[in-house]
């Protein structure tokens, strides 16, 4: 029973990951270059920007839960296996939703790159 | 083709220095840096507050009284403003890679400073992540779609969006053609 809670947990933290990073991705192609924007119209209208953009609210509210499952998981689940798994999970699933949600041209170089961090990510964690 | 190449030419040519620049490396070593070491506190904080139980979800939000949470919280919102920054900037898939190189910062402080024993595995997984880190910083950090460099979500047109998808290579052409170098000029 603690294994499908454990799994459960990554699976959560996986999802709410993901959703956060590819909105926040959006929002901030949205919104600009901060550095740039911030620039032309000062750090009030440039946080007043991001905090219009829904989006951007979105992905704070996803990125909020992800971090509240892993919060809750890392408390009871086993570490070595929730942080590993949720973290190497979310890069190879990023990449995906990137290319298709987000557009990114993500070629075999990331494609790559992906995969070799996601393997690091389990052997050194795990 | 030759049209939807024009603009990506046009819009690659745009005001920005695709190369990325110091300031920029160091915003990528923002969200390493901050990214473990809010982690590696929350982590520890967590440990000493104990298993939280599914019957009482709602004590988890009392673990911010633990110093070590609430300092981990502290700078995992630091790393969100320098994340946050990076994504203003670079594609998701560029991004993400740093944030593993963090888990490689973790390893040598405990090999070199807190004196811990790594074992080949683990060797292999800095190894792994590093070249893959290498890989991405080596490629170009943003792909050039020319309706998400217009600052308001309103002049964003469709057609831009399918020159995207049925020109994908024409980026790379606009891209050399301006630095006048096949691949990776800006490594």
């Amino acid at each position: 029973m603690r294994h499908v809670y454990t799994w459960s947990a990554i699976l959560v933290i996986v999802f709410a990951s993901v959703v956060g990073d590819v909105l926040l991705s959006h929002a901030m192609k949205q919104v600009g270059d901060v550095g740039d924007l911030r620039r032309r119209v000062g750090l009030a209208s440039m946080i007043a920007r991001m905090l219009s953009n829904p989006n951007f609210l979105l992905a704070v509210a996803s990125m909020a839960a992800a971090f509240f499952s892993l919060l809750f998981a890392l408390s009871w689940g086993d570490v070595s296996l929730v942080a590993p798994a949720a973290a190497s999970l979310t890069f190879i699933a990023n990449a995906v939703a990137a290319k298709i949600f987000l557009h990114e041209r993500v070629d075999r170089r990331r494609w790559i790159a992906a995969s070799l961090v996601a393997a690091g990510v389990a052997l050194l964690a795990g | 083709m030759v049209n939807s190449f024009e603009i990506q030419l046009q819009a690659g040519a745009a005001p920005f220095d695709f190369p990325v620049n110091f300031r920029k490396y160091l915003v990528l070593a923002g969200v390493t840096v901050f990214a473990v070491a809010g982690d590696s506190m929350l982590s520890h904080g967590m440990k000493q507050v104990g298993a939280v139980s599914i019957h009482h979800l709602q004590s988890v939000i009392f673990a911010v009284v633990n110093p070590w949470v609430a300092m981990g919280i502290l700078l995992l919102l630091v790393f969100f403003a320098t994340y946050t920054n990076a994504l203003s900037w670079a594609d998701l898939t560029y991004v993400m890679p740093a944030t593993a190189l963090g888990y490689v910062l973790l390893a040598l402080v405990a090999r070199f400073v807190l004196h811990e024993h790594i074992g080949p595995m683990r060797w292999i997984g800095i190894v792994l992540i590093t070249s893959g880190v290498g890989f991405v910083a080596g490629g170009p950090a943003l792909t050039e779609h020319p309706p998400t460099r217009s600052h308001t979500e309103a002049d964003e047109p469709a057609d831009g969006v399918q020159v995207m998808r049925t020109a994908p290579k024409a980026p790379l052409l606009a891209k050399n053609a301006r630095n006048g170098a096949p691949g990776g000029a800006e490594v």
